[in-house]
């Protein structure tokens, strides 16, 4: 569990030493006039920002937990064969990082308001991430012809359970994806799609860290 | 100001109650008087807190009730008196915790002179092993495990000279520290004897222990405290402190692993001539005769039928005077000589032809019955068929007129109450879920529907005997 | 008071919130079934918490039938009653009081007390309720599904909660992990934004330091929750992966009642790591908000500030922070490694420290202070005198080495029921009838809810209390019988029976608290915008009940704390938050002054 509780300890302890910050000096009972902004966040931290990191640490903590649980059963069991992972993987890892790029190339022209490269951009996004998911199934699919079953091995076990939970964040992500490519062929402004590829880009950028690290596990075991 | 008075008397009571109620920790039996200890402790300091903080609370209920006179005092912080309050707490439970570390430390690591003993858990059922003269138990698997290997005993030479005690009872030699080393078979389970307070959960796929040193005789019993399935609450065992001496002398008794192997299976033909006692009653093919109350024996496996026999012998079954059918069978069991006529005669049983039965009862409702018999189920197999796993013998197929009366027996502890019949013990816990007579009828309605193998099975039976 | 909110200030930069656009839908179905209303969400989450609730009440009298009147009962067999004991301890911890907390109170008061008009999502809120409901649905099919509902104990240990020998392994053990997915998919849903909003949509001068305590424990709980519940989830998937797929994440080498499993290698301990991760928070996240909410009944009826309310902001954020680090002392006789005895026995006495101040700091609240004796009052008062019982209760159990005598037998049953199903319940009905006049417009009636307390506080210390002793006589838990035990004395089957005879007079004293809620509801007296003369915005709304939107055309603008309670000086023995300090009424005479204030 050390890997979550690393993770937990960090996020608490920023979390509460923002807390902290915020009270330690603070005489709550003194009564003060009201000050000139309604605002309680700086401006750039807007709801749907706040909304997705909160999203993100819920993710994390997700995955923190599937990999200690890998990295605990790694240990307690003796029958651990690990398993060969598919070359395919470089291939499917080389698409989500392009995915990544596309998406952050669509962020930035929609803060152009270029409208072009922003449609551009997102289709090569959702295009790569496509492939990455199919690449992915085909992973699966090498594995299951060569004989490396899933109920065989807990390594393979994890394997399949590991980038099964990673893709369905990412179709999760498609699915919002989606939703602003239609908004942008209904033709609406890249200024109003703006708050959503924002959101997008940067839960893609989160996707592929933690498809790097799954990966990195999966290589170093 | 009710609540005040609530608040007092409930908080006064509390701490009486415990002095005045009957209820408390069983006698100490073994060298965990430490942890007696901290629990004292802990009793100590949460009840002067208890009491304190209660009676403040009431006192404060009382000295500040509503007055329109009368302004709260304003007061946001006081930070000396936080600190103070702090402080003392952090002082007592640094007072509680330090004790129960200490305690920890040495309940974490037994002495060296330890002798181990391994409890083997599966549902719902103890037995153990304890190592030979090498002092070192054999390897073992749930792999391995099937009905002649009941430990999972692997094939190793330090393994030979393990005994084997399936029966869930187990002596222990007084004043000497034993490490106990659990294992499970199947779910998770926790050996607990209370007056020896230590116990552990044992997992299945890895081992546990525990340690503790026996220090009164006496006979204790064993409960299982991790929830392990239906029958939980039946799980039970004895583990009888004795001298030294009189460990011993049973440990010699107790069969070693190498001749547990050897036991010659029964051999049904010898078996046969033994038999022909059974006869008179039983019927030549073991198909029973109500009018005698000589239930059916064909189609029981020769497992069920050795301990049965084994148990008339010794008395364990069929001595309780309100149990006139089974003290009649006794004298016939004692006429077997030793365990393998025992064998013998069982296993000729198994080769006698199972008859189907019709049923002779029309009390019960066999619908009703379908959801007492899921209970059953559990030991006794879905279909009736029995399973030699969990001990439940054959139900389907058995004579109704039968089954309803050993049900009556077990409920009313006619049957399975003896000390040596560790499998009737739990039978008789569990047939109290058949709350009245009709549910009694019921569930034997709903076995007498349960298929009988024989239905299919006897026409080519027959067509074999003719050849 | 409702008129506070109405004074604007020239020239303030607008937050985000302050025009937010909300959905107002015309048709019935859209204002009272398909509403993006948080208090009508709060309302959906209430009644559907406790209309299950009711399901799991029933359940545990059933069990303290067979407890108290072994062998009675036909309808009542090994099977059913751990039916009964798991549905009972997973329906009240995560479905009753996780969802009443959190759903409930949560949705109602947050964008009240915050100053919001809403929640900031509000139709991701709508989605979270509809999960809730079909979560629940889909757990209520497991009571009908062949073999029934899972019987495997709330914690569903493997391997037993998939193996033969326990009840429901066939449909009701898929079921239950289906609808607690199906609920922790809602449940981050509405915690996402419960804590967007109290980030991002606090009306202005609405600084941190200056939220009610409620708002605190529902903040930080719902953050552990938001936190803890994957920890269930990637349990839940391995488990369905062991059962459905055939892998061995949790399963290891066993036999089914004689035959060999398919499974090898797996570790149930990796589950009860994981399961305690999420269960050990899950505790206190329905103690959070019941500390806090307790906090502001407390203060509010004993007109007086809430004492250190700073040491209890950041005793919340220290237990919020350190249940993450305590869940193996629930496995310290699990087989697990013993020397994590030492590091859990002490992280878990840490613990009790920051607690036993919320404690002192209740108490002190009172001190000095003029105690209103409403039922509300009574209610917290109840709950502290409970909560003080079962957290001491705790240190038994926390301490590794007095753990082990007492772990799994009825100490711990009457330990967590007195610290997390009580002492919390307490809290929730008190908090019923604190709000009751604000969700309604109507008090409930005075005497009907004081024979409700009464009889609960009374009738639930004489189940609970007497529990202890079994568990120090060593009466294991979870037994459908205790046979002829020869340890377990005889008389134990008196008091059993006297608990669950307390058991079902509590049970049923709560109809006169049903009769009550729907009575007052049409004949209650006319409450009035706040009838307890409270502080917090709730109470400031321009309509009671508050309309869709909350407050009137302007946010409430913030300029104290929620505790000025007979402030000195002041004329009135409270300022709503919402009062500039230039309205303020002074006393001429200094004799009303005799408060200090420290600053």
């Amino acid at each position: 569990m050390t890997v979550t509780l690393v993770f937990i300890a960090m996020m608490m302890a920023i979390f509460g030493g923002w807390l902290f910050s915020h009270s330690i000096n603070v005489r709550p009972w003194e009564a003060q006039p009201a000050g000139k902004s309604s605002r309680q966040m700086p401006v750039g931290v807007t709801a749907s920002r706040v909304g997705l990191g909160v999203f993100l640490a819920v993710a994390t903590s997700l995955f923190a937990l599937t990999i200690s649980a890998y990295l605990m059963r790694h240990d307690m069991g003796h029958d651990w064969q690990p398993l060969a992972v598919p070359g395919l993987l470089w291939w499917n890892s080389a698409c989500l990082v392009l995915g990544s790029v596309a998406l952050q190339a669509a962020w930035q022209a929609a803060r152009r308001e270029d409208a072009r490269r922003l449609r551009r951009g997102l289709l090569m996004g959702g295009g790569f991430t496509i492939a990455f998911i199919l690449g992915q199934a085909l992973a699966w699919w090498q594995l299951q012809v060569a004989g490396v079953y899933l109920a065989a091995n807990p390594a393979n076990a994890f394997f399949f359970l590991l980038t099964a939970l990673h893709a369905l964040h990412l179709l999760g992500g498609l699915f919002a994806w989606s939703r602003s490519l239609f908004q942008l062929q209904q033709g609406a402004t890249p200024r109003a799609v703006l708050p959503s590829i924002e959101l997008c880009a940067l839960y893609w950028h989160f996707l592929l860290v933690v498809w790097g690290i799954l990966f990195a596990l999966l290589l170093m075991t | 100001m009710a609540i005040a008075v609530a608040v007092i008397v409930l908080a006064m009571g509390s701490v009486l109650f415990f002095f005045v109620s009957p209820w408390y920790l069983t006698p100490l039996a073994s060298n965990w008087g430490t942890i007696d200890d901290t629990i004292q402790i802990t009793l100590w300091v949460t009840g002067a807190v208890f009491l304190a903080v209660n009676l403040f609370l009431a006192y404060v209920i009382i000295r500040y009730r509503f007055s329109r006179r009368r302004r709260s005092q304003y007061d946001p912080e006081n930070k000396s008196l936080e600190l103070w309050l702090t402080g003392l707490t952090t002082l007592g439970i640094a007072g509680l915790l330090a004790p129960g570390l200490v305690v920890w430390a040495s309940f974490v690591s037994p002495p060296e002179d330890a002798h181990e003993v391994e409890v083997v858990g599966q549902q719902w059922h103890w037995s153990f092993r304890l190592p030979g003269e090498d002092g070192r138990f054999g390897a073992a698997h749930n792999r391995f495990i099937d009905d002649r290997n009941p430990f999972g005993m692997v094939d190793d030479p330090a393994g030979h000279d393990d005994i084997l005690i399936t029966a869930p009872h187990l002596l222990l030699p007084v004043d000497r520290p034993v490490k106990m080393v659990l294992r499970s078979k199947d779910v998770l389970h926790n050996v607990k004897v209370a007056n020896f307070r230590a116990k552990m959960d044992m997992v299945p796929g890895q081992t546990s222990y525990f340690w503790f040193t026996p220090t009164v005789l006496g006979e204790y019993e064993i409960v299982c405290a991790q929830l392990c399935g239906i029958a939980h609450f039946a799980m039970r065992g004895r583990i009888e402190v004795v001298e030294q001496e009189t460990f011993d002398a049973w440990l010699a008794d107790q069969p070693t692993y190498a001749e547990f192997a050897a036991l010659e299976p029964g051999d049904p033909e010898a078996g046969a001539s033994g038999y022909t006692s059974c006869a008179a009653c039983h019927g030549a093919e073991g198909q029973g005769n109500q009018d005698l109350n000589a239930p059916k024996l064909a189609g029981l496996d020769a497992w069920y039928l050795e301990r049965q026999l084994e148990l008339f012998r010794s008395g364990a079954r069929g001595t309780h005077e309100d149990d006139t059918y089974g003290i009649q069978m006794r004298p016939f069991a004692t006429m077997l000589p030793d365990r393998q006529a025992i064998a013998d005669v069982a296993a000729y049983i198994t080769t006698l032809p199972d008859q189907p039965l019709e049923a002779t009862l029309d009390a019960g409702d066999p619908e009703r019955g379908a959801r007492r018999y899921r209970t059953c189920a559990n030991c006794h197999g879905q279909q009736g068929e029995g399973i030699r796993a969990t001990n439940g013998p054959r139900l389907a197929g058995m004579p109704d007129w039968y089954l309803r009366r050993q049900l009556q027996n077990f409920r009313e502890g006619v049957r399975g109450r003896h000390r040596e019949d560790p499998y009737g013990n739990q039978m008789v816990e569990m047939a109290q879920v058949l709350v009245d007579e009709r549910a009694v009828n019921d569930v034997v309605a709903y076995i007498a529907t349960l298929p009988q193998p024989a239905m299919t099975v006897a026409v080519v039976n027959a067509g074999d005997g003719e050849e | 008071m409702a008129d506070h909110g109405q004074h604007s200030v020239p020239h303030a930069q607008a937050g985000e919130f302050d025009n937010m656009e909300l959905v107002h839908p015309r048709t019935f179905l859209g204002k009272y079934v398909w509403s993006q209303d948080a208090k009508v969400i709060a309302i959906q989450y209430g009644i559907t918490a406790i209309a299950i609730g009711l399901v799991a009440l029933v359940l545990s009298i059933l069990m303290r039938l067979q407890l108290g009147f072994p062998n009675t009962f036909s309808l009542i067999d090994p099977a059913s009653y751990l039916q009964y004991v798991t549905m009972h301890g997973m329906i009240m911890v995560v479905y009753l009081l996780t969802a009443l907390f959190l759903g409930a109170f949560g949705n109602y008061l947050i964008p009240l007390m915050c100053g919001a008009r809403d929640m900031a999502f509000p139709y991701l809120n709508m989605l979270s309720y509809w999960f809730y409901l079909a979560a629940v649905l889909i757990l209520m099919a497991s009571f009908f599904v062949p073999g029934g509902a899972t019987g495997a104990g709330w914690t569903l240990y493997p391997p037993q909660a998939i193996s033969p020998g326990t009840p429901g392994i066939d449909g009701g053990i898929l079921l239950m992990l289906a609808s607690l997915s199906v609920f922790i998919a809602g449940f981050t849903m509405g915690g996402l934004n419960y804590v967007v909003t109290v980030l991002q949509a606090r009306t202005r001068g609405m600084t941190l330091m200056r939220l009610p305590l409620t708002i605190w424990g529902i903040f930080m709980a719902t953050v552990m929750a938001l936190l803890a519940f994957p920890a269930l989830l990637v349990a839940i998937l391995m488990m369905l992966c062991d059962m459905l797929l055939g892998t061995s994440f949790f399963m290891p080498e066993m036999l089914n009642l004689g035959e060999h499993s398919i499974h090898e290698g797996g570790s149930p301990l990796l589950y009860q790591h994981l399961f305690w991760f999420f269960g050990h928070p899950e505790v206190y996240i329905v103690a959070l908000p019941a500390f806090g909410i307790v906090s502001d009944i407390l203060a509010t009826h004993a007109r007086k500030n809430i004492f250190g309310y700073r040491m209890m902001v950041w005793a919340i954020i220290i237990i919020a922070v350190l249940s993450f680090v305590v869940w193996a002392h629930h496995m310290f006789i699990s087989g697990m490694n013993p020397y994590f005895g030492f590091l859990f026995a002490t992280t878990t006495l840490i613990i009790a420290v920051p607690t036993a101040i919320k404690v002192y700091n209740w108490v002190l609240t009172l001190w000095r202070g003029n105690i209103r004796m409403t039922v509300p009052m009574l209610f917290a008062i109840g709950f502290i005198f409970t909560f003080v019982n079962g957290g001491l209760s705790g240190l038994f159990l926390g301490n590794v080495t007095v753990d082990v005598p007492l772990a799994d037998t009825y100490f711990v049953v009457g330990h967590f029921h007195m610290v997390m199903a009580v002492a919390p319940v307490l809290v929730v009905f008190g908090a019923m009838y604190h709000w009751y006049p604000k969700i309604t417009g109507r008090m409930l009636d005075d005497t009907l809810g004081k024979i409700h307390f009464w009889v609960t506080f009374l009738g639930t210390y004489a189940i609970f209390y007497p529990m202890h002793f079994m568990g120090f006589a060593g009466v294991p838990r979870r037994y459908y019988g205790y046979g002829e035990t020869g340890y377990i004395a005889d008389s134990m089957q008196a008091l059993n029976a006297f608990m669950s005879v307390a058991a079902i007079i509590v049970a049923l004293v709560q109809l006169v608290f049903f009769y009550n809620l729907v009575r007052s509801y049409f004949r209650g007296r006319e409450a009035g915008p706040n009838p307890w003369q409270a502080t917090t915005l709730e109470w400031q709304t321009e309509h009671t009940p508050p309309r869709h939107g909350n407050f009137g055309a302007e946010l409430p603008v913030v300029y104290r704390w929620a505790y000025d309670y007979s402030v000195p000086g002041a004329k009135q023995d409270y300022l709503p938050q919402n009062m500039a300090p230039e309205e303020v009424e002074r006393t001429d005479s200094t004799s009303d002054t005799r408060g200090r204030r420290t600053s």
